[in-house]
């Protein structure tokens, strides 16, 4: 008799009972309010991917969750819960913004756009280090205090945009517009140039830097020595004392990697999209990347379609706005909410009798064998 | 001579005065902000004391935010809202313990999952029944708590010092307010002068112990996370139905978080963790008060700095550079019953 779930069952079928009865309660609500669970449906998908450039909003969305999802996913290998990215991802895109701003008067975009993008992530890991030493050194526990540093960083943004950043005679606090020759160029700038015609939409070359984040965090976790260490104390911490692992050397690795990822989301916002510093361009996503990161189990090839799903459901939200009275992208909102649930903090409720269903078959067959 | 001593003594007093006023004035503002925030903390303490982390308490006040302005614009009773409000928010804490401490899952993710729920959840609704864009409708007077002027309040207003203290501070509030007040050593009283306050505090330090007295360690986290429930969901109704006359989308504002913050600043017990909370009001209230005002010196007052400071100072101290905040050893760790 097998005493554990094999594996298809328990990360293939559990997992994907778990996102589906999400999306049932999910359409439930949506029953409760009156309308057609399968007719929201059909325009969120419509939506993501139905009229051109929807793919365009759909994969722009998606780039900044594969940031904060691989951010959350980094320092979960390290059993650490992340829950700042939001704010590192604030931070990050300030760093992005201060290069990009004092850079783009005196040097060229080649010079400017891996500048911004390296401040953005040592900004996001700065902001991400402070509770990795503070967990690592002094105990304190990284959940609050990377919630207090999401405060801290919208005060501080707030601070800094309304007396510093803000352009003289602005009545918004943002800054000046960047000069052009440092925007990321958008895709469908350079499917133009390759001939291509396509919709114009905010997707810009920062998803390119996105795949290349997920291949480095796969090989980061899986393939060096750095994060054999950060499995082993997300694992085990007495293990990795034994194992001759310094646990507080990898808490930290672990955070300013993943402050970094996060920071990233900057790069999108600032360079590819907004060209220009503001408040607000972060809209969540640190927080729906902890959707991301529990639905694709945090693993790099998961995370992408999870991201993929999630930015989908965010420019297809938009649509449910034009579409219905009752409905609206908020809707989004409650099935992040839902998948945080299912896929997350009941991760391990179907398990239980699942694996009593599984020993209850394998016991009757191995019995008939015997017969 | 004489009379310009006594004209300049007059206006030292008039100054005086009127800084008094303000001080008082700024007191009662704290303690307007400083109610939710007590009631949350204190809701916090139950589920923490236990051994449940609880960063849902902003989830569940927003719930109960909703839930009271929704029935209470529906039936016209505050009342009936308060109540809807309660179980409303309740409903959420069983939620949260039977993903925590039925099936073991994360107590973190779960406090997440009820907060982006929520959040969701109560504009959705709102949308759908009230379509005013996820707002309830404003409620009139009946309909909410409305404040309670004590005996002689006015007539003492003139009573300089006690006078004011007693007509802007002790009087003139609602009673979710006087609640709030009195939740403090309500909470006390369970925690430390009761049985199940002595079994609620074992159990969050060492739940083993517990279970070999052969006391169930499951049901004593939920009936915790029933006063939980229940404090989130009065701190919901003070929001959407006593200090506002509906329910806004986002009301809470991070309320939750600061009010878990001060719980932590109060090292899980009660007194302090209420003198935290108060605090924390009074830097609002002045925050609020210096919104535009140019402070000699330094310009424009800093204020989203000053509204940070509760985050900051949070911080600081679980660093350990304040004393040392212990958190109940068991918090965080689901029970596993051993054979």
């Amino acid at each position: 008799m097998s005493r554990e779930l094999p594996a298809w069952i328990d990360i293939g079928i559990l997992p994907a009972l778990n996102i589906l009865m999400a999306f049932l309660v999910a359409g439930l609500i949506v029953l409760m309010v009156g309308e057609n669970p399968l007719e929201a449906l059909d325009v969120l998908v419509a939506g993501a991917f139905g009229y051109p450039g929807s793919l365009g909003y759909t994969l722009y969305y998606t780039t900044n969750l594969i940031f904060t999802g691989l951010a959350v996913a980094v320092a979960f290998h390290a059993g650490l819960f992340n829950i700042g990215g939001e704010g590192q991802a604030y931070i990050g895109g300030l760093g992005v913004g201060f290069a990009a701003l004092s850079l783009d008067t005196v040097l060229p975009g080649w010079a400017v756009i891996p500048i911004a993008g390296l401040a953005g992530g040592v900004f996001g890991a700065a902001w991400a280090f402070i509770p990795a030493w503070l967990q690592a050194h002094r105990g304190s526990h990284i959940v609050i205090t990377t919630i207090m540093f999401n405060f801290l960083a919208a005060a501080l943004m707030v601070h800094l945009m309304v007396n510093v950043v803000i352009e003289p005679g602005q009545m918004s606090p943002q800054s000046r517009e960047l000069l052009e020759s440092s925007w990321l160029p958008f895709a469908h700038e350079i499917l133009g140039g390759l001939g291509i015609e396509v919709t114009p939409s905010p997707l810009n070359l920062s998803i390119v830097w996105a795949g290349i984040a997920c291949i480095f965090v796969w090989l980061l976790i899986w393939r060096t020595r750095w994060g054999y260490a950060i499995r082993t104390v997300g694992k085990n911490e007495r293990a990795a004392v034994y194992a001759g692992i310094d646990p507080k050397r990898v808490v930290v690795v672990a955070m300013v990697i993943s402050g970094a990822l996060a920071g990233f989301v900057g790069l999108n916002e600032i360079l590819g999209v907004q060209h220009r510093l503001l408040l607000n361009f972060t809209a969540g996503y640190g927080f729906t990347g902890i959707a991301v990161a529990l639905m694709g189990r945090n693993h790099p090839a998961g995370i992408v379609l999870a991201s993929l799903l999630f930015g989908a459901l965010y420019q297809g939200g938009t649509e449910l706005d034009f579409e219905f009275q009752t409905i609206t992208r908020d809707l989004v909102v409650v099935i992040q909410g839902l998948v945080i649930l299912f896929s997350g903090a009941l991760a391990f409720m179907l398990h239980p009798t699942a694996l009593r269903l599984w020993r209850g078959w394998t016991a009757r067959r191995a019995g008939r064998g015997t017969v | 001579m004489d009379s310009q001593t006594g004209r300049a003594g007059y206006r030292l007093m008039s100054d005086l005065a009127d800084t008094w006023l303000l001080f008082v004035l700024t007191l009662d503002a704290t303690i307007r902000v400083a109610a939710p925030l007590v009631l949350c903390a204190m809701a916090g303490l139950f589920s923490e004391r236990s051994g449940t982390v609880d960063i849902g308490l902003e989830g569940k006040m927003l719930a109960g935010a909703f839930a009271a302005g929704a029935v209470a614009y529906v039936t016209g009773s505050a009342w009936i809202g308060l109540l809807a409000a309660m179980a409303v928010s309740t409903a959420l804490a069983m939620l949260h313990g039977f993903a925590c401490i039925t099936h073991r899952g994360d107590q973190v993710v779960s406090g997440v999952a009820i907060n982006v729920l929520v959040a969701g959840l109560t504009i959705v609704l709102g949308i759908a029944w009230f379509s005013q864009g996820g707002q309830t409708p404003s409620l009139p007077a009946a309909a909410r708590f409305q404040s309670i002027v004590w005996p002689f309040a006015d007539t003492l207003r003139a009573v300089p010092i006690l006078g004011t203290l007693y007509a802007e501070i002790v009087s003139g509030h609602n009673i979710l307010v006087y609640v709030a007040l009195a939740s403090v050593p309500f909470t006390w009283w369970v925690v430390y002068r009761t049985r199940f306050g002595l079994r609620l505090r074992a159990v969050g330090e060492n739940p083993s112990a517990v279970d070999t007295a052969g006391i169930s360690v499951t049901f004593l986290r939920y009936r915790a996370l029933l006063f939980t429930g229940a404090f989130c969901g009065i701190a919901g109704a003070y929001l959407s139905t006593a200090q506002s006359a509906a329910f806004v989308r986002d009301m809470t504002a991070g309320k939750g978080y600061i009010a878990l913050a001060a719980l932590i600043f109060g090292k899980w017990r009660p007194m302090p963790a209420f003198l935290a909370c108060l605090l924390f009001g009074f830097l609002d209230a002045v925050a609020t008060r210096l919104q535009g005002v140019e402070i000699p010196g330094i310009g424009q007052a800093p204020v989203s700095l000053i509204q940070a400071l509760p985050y900051a100072l949070t911080v600081i101290l679980l660093a350990g550079f304040i004393g040392k905040a212990i958190a109940p050893k068991a918090i965080g760790i689901p029970y596993v019953k051993e054979r």
